[in-house]
């Protein structure tokens, strides 16, 4: 075990990967020579070669849709995108051909892909390079999509995600690449997709996010206990399949919900998750559940990140309103 | 612009194919044109879904996927069926697809014939990762990848070329230039001189071939393909060819086209000058020609059964390709389907 960095996780379970899966393949715009944007593909060039960690030509729906030939062909390529607002170029790849192949196939061609994506704000960067566009792959029948909070988790579910059968599209919140550390250990595992993490349990309240919005739920709760709120924080991780069980157990346990993403609020993927819990959980609701989410509007740029981006104030006023009703 | 076979049935340069061979592939273009026909005929009779004939376009489709090895892959569009049959695609799975039958795409293995691509132009750098895949695995199989003129203006077409001559992907990018993308000309489409040209943009050879000469055809396409496979990169073939039905069932060219320009490339028909040629070498009979013709009806007749006969798809088709396992949330989506059903 040692003690890293989320983005550190993520280069190492690439090195694992690339290391003892033959057909893996990296492919990206920048991935090779100066290891990604964000230096998640640090290193993996010198040790693997041209050949498995592929530098492209600045063009997404050719990394998608070359990919996708790659990857019916017998490979597995883990593509990056470099900022989840130039992954838009390559919808039609994604979302007419990635996504539907084993089904207009009857399971005779697959896309065993990954496809990586930088998202989310908080980093003051320039236009289109903060977008929370997580429900448009949901959204997409054919598609998982999974959001790591942790870099356990990252190393983990990036693995699973390299081993699954299907396409998977995997969001990674820039905004914790390096702001959060845990103990991971030194050699390759997986952790399953499709299930979410209760991180910390609780009586009164159930705190749902996933991805960066994971460490104002993760403050928030831990200002609620001070004040004596025994609250429950789960980490949603799979987004596409959603462990729908484990969101239902914890709110029929504690009747107080609220769902905090950064995307915008209406057709959120909070929405999807309100539905689940109202048609299962009704008889065991206290309160209405309450959604903390960013705005139907643009994503800001640096001086008004803080007007869109949902906080642990905000997370905490909703606290109030669902533990008084 | 590469022609071998006049229209006349005149050779202009030498053979490419023995007349054994010749023999064969005139018999190809004889099915190609009885299939294509037929599937007009069962489209108005309401059998099959909207067809979008390729008749004009034999040649271009039989003389290029004859220069394919069995196991090459082959990445095309809806108007391919001739190609797809050529490398292996069971005739009863082109109408199963025609029919609105997803088993349709799912040809058996080891035919490696990507099911037709829908969209116009995304498929093209499919073809590319998967010519970039076998090399990456050690193996010599190329990806051959056809299109038309007006798939040329999407930008996929341009990111498919870009890579292919940046990567030296053995990939062979085959336009049947037939002139028309629905009812928009060829001049509409871009202002180049010639498709082919555009090939010097993107590091890689590109000819011009008549795709409506047999011999024109397999013999640029079977160079292209050699380059390929000995990792000497991708090649652009432009074949000058004529859609003369309509863009598809649902369309009128009247709309958009004289009569004159259809009968000018009739007279030009991919079929004929073959028959000549054959003709001319005591290859061909009337009684010969009835007889292939009864042959490719039989068998057309035989495919349309049996995609006919398959049973209804019903709740199974829809759920259960959808992922390698169904998720939880899909498992019960799929319960309520068939309690609805």
């Amino acid at each position: 075990m040692s003690v890293v960095t989320l983005a550190q996780a993520l280069n190492r379970s690439l090195e694992h990967a690339l290391a003892e899966m033959d057909d893996v393949v990296v492919m990206g715009e920048d991935v090779g020579r100066t290891g990604g944007v964000f230096r998640i593909t640090d290193g993996l060039a010198d040790k693997f070669g041209p050949d498995r960690v592929i530098d492209t030509p600045v063009a997404e729906s050719g990394i998608a849709g070359v990919g996708f030939g790659m990857a019916v062909g017998g490979l597995r390529p883990v593509l990056e995108m470099q900022f989840m607002g130039f992954s838009y170029p390559a919808f039609d790849q994604i979302i007419n051909h990635v996504a539907r192949i084993r089904h207009r196939s009857r399971h005779r061609f697959t896309a065993p892909l990954v496809i990586r994506i930088p998202y989310g704000g908080g980093i003051g960067a320039a236009e289109h390079h903060s977008e929370s566009a997580e429900a448009i792959y949901c959204h997409t029948p054919g598609l998982k999509v999974v959001v790591p909070s942790r870099p356990g988790d990252a190393a983990g579910l990036l693995r699973s995600a390299i081993e699954d059968p299907d396409p998977v599209v995997f969001l990674e919140p820039i905004r914790l690449y390096r702001s959060v550390k845990e103990d991971v250990p030194d050699t390759s595992f997986t952790t399953p997709i499709g299930a979410a993490s209760v991180e910390r349990e609780g009586s009164d309240l159930t705190i749902i996010a996933w991805g960066a919005m994971m460490k104002e739920a993760r403050e928030a709760a831990a200002a609620l206990v001070e004040q004596g709120v025994d609250t429950e924080v789960l980490d949603v991780r799979s987004l596409v399949p959603l462990d729908v069980e484990s969101l239902v157990a914890s709110v029929q346990k504690t009747g107080r919900a609220i769902v905090v993403h950064e995307a915008p609020r209406t057709v959120g993927f909070g929405a999807e998750i309100v539905a689940q819990i109202q048609q299962r959980c009704l008889y065991h609701l206290q309160a209405p559940v309450e959604r903390v989410t960013g705005w139907d509007t643009i994503f800001p740029l640096k001086r008004s990140e803080h007007v869109y981006l949902p906080s642990v104030e905000r997370i905490l006023a909703a606290a109030n309103t669902v533990l008084s009703a | 612009m590469l022609q071998i076979l006049t229209p006349s049935g005149d050779l202009v340069a030498e053979a490419p194919l023995d007349l054994d061979m010749t023999t064969r592939l005139y018999r190809a273009l004889v099915f190609a044109r009885a299939y294509d026909r037929k599937s007009t005929a069962l489209q108005k009779q309401g059998r099959l879904a909207t067809y979008a004939p390729f008749e004009g376009q034999e040649a271009a489709q039989v003389g290029s996927a004859a220069a394919l090895n069995p196991d090459d892959w082959l990445v095309g569009t809806y108007r391919d069926a001739a190609a797809m049959w050529m490398q292996g695609y069971p005739l009863d799975l082109l109408f199963a697809g025609r029919t609105g039958d997803e088993r349709g795409g799912s040809p058996p293995e080891p035919i490696n014939v990507m099911p037709p691509s829908i969209t116009v132009g995304g498929h093209m750098v499919h073809a590319v990762g998967l010519a970039w895949a076998e090399r990456l695995q050690g193996s010599d199989r190329v990806a051959i990848t056809y299109f038309g003129d007006g798939a040329t203006s999407e930008g996929d077409f341009h990111e498919a070329m870009n890579f292919a001559g940046v990567f030296d992907v053995g990939c062979v990018f085959f336009c049947q230039n037939n002139g028309w993308a629905i009812s928009m000309p060829r001049e509409s489409q871009t202002a180049s001189e010639t498709i082919a040209q555009k090939a010097i943009a993107y590091g890689m050879p590109g000819i011009q071939v008549d795709g409506n000469d047999l011999f024109a055809v397999f013999s640029a396409t079977r160079d292209a393909v050699l380059r390929a496979r000995l990792g000497e990169g991708p090649t652009l073939i432009e074949a000058m060819t004529y859609r003369l039905g309509p863009h598809t069932t649902a369309d009128d060219p009247s709309r958009y086209r004289t009569e004159d320009e259809s009968a000018e490339w009739r007279r030009k028909d991919p079929l004929e000058r073959v028959r000549i040629y054959l003709s001319e070498r005591d290859r061909w009979s009337e009684e010969w020609q009835a007889e292939i013709e009864a042959q490719a009806s039989a068998e057309v007749e035989e495919a349309v059964a049996a995609a006919e006969a398959l049973d209804p798809p019903g709740v199974a088709g829809v759920f259960d390709a959808m992922f390698a396992d169904l998720p939880p949330i899909l498992a019960e989506q799929r319960r309520m389907a068939e309690e609805a059903e």
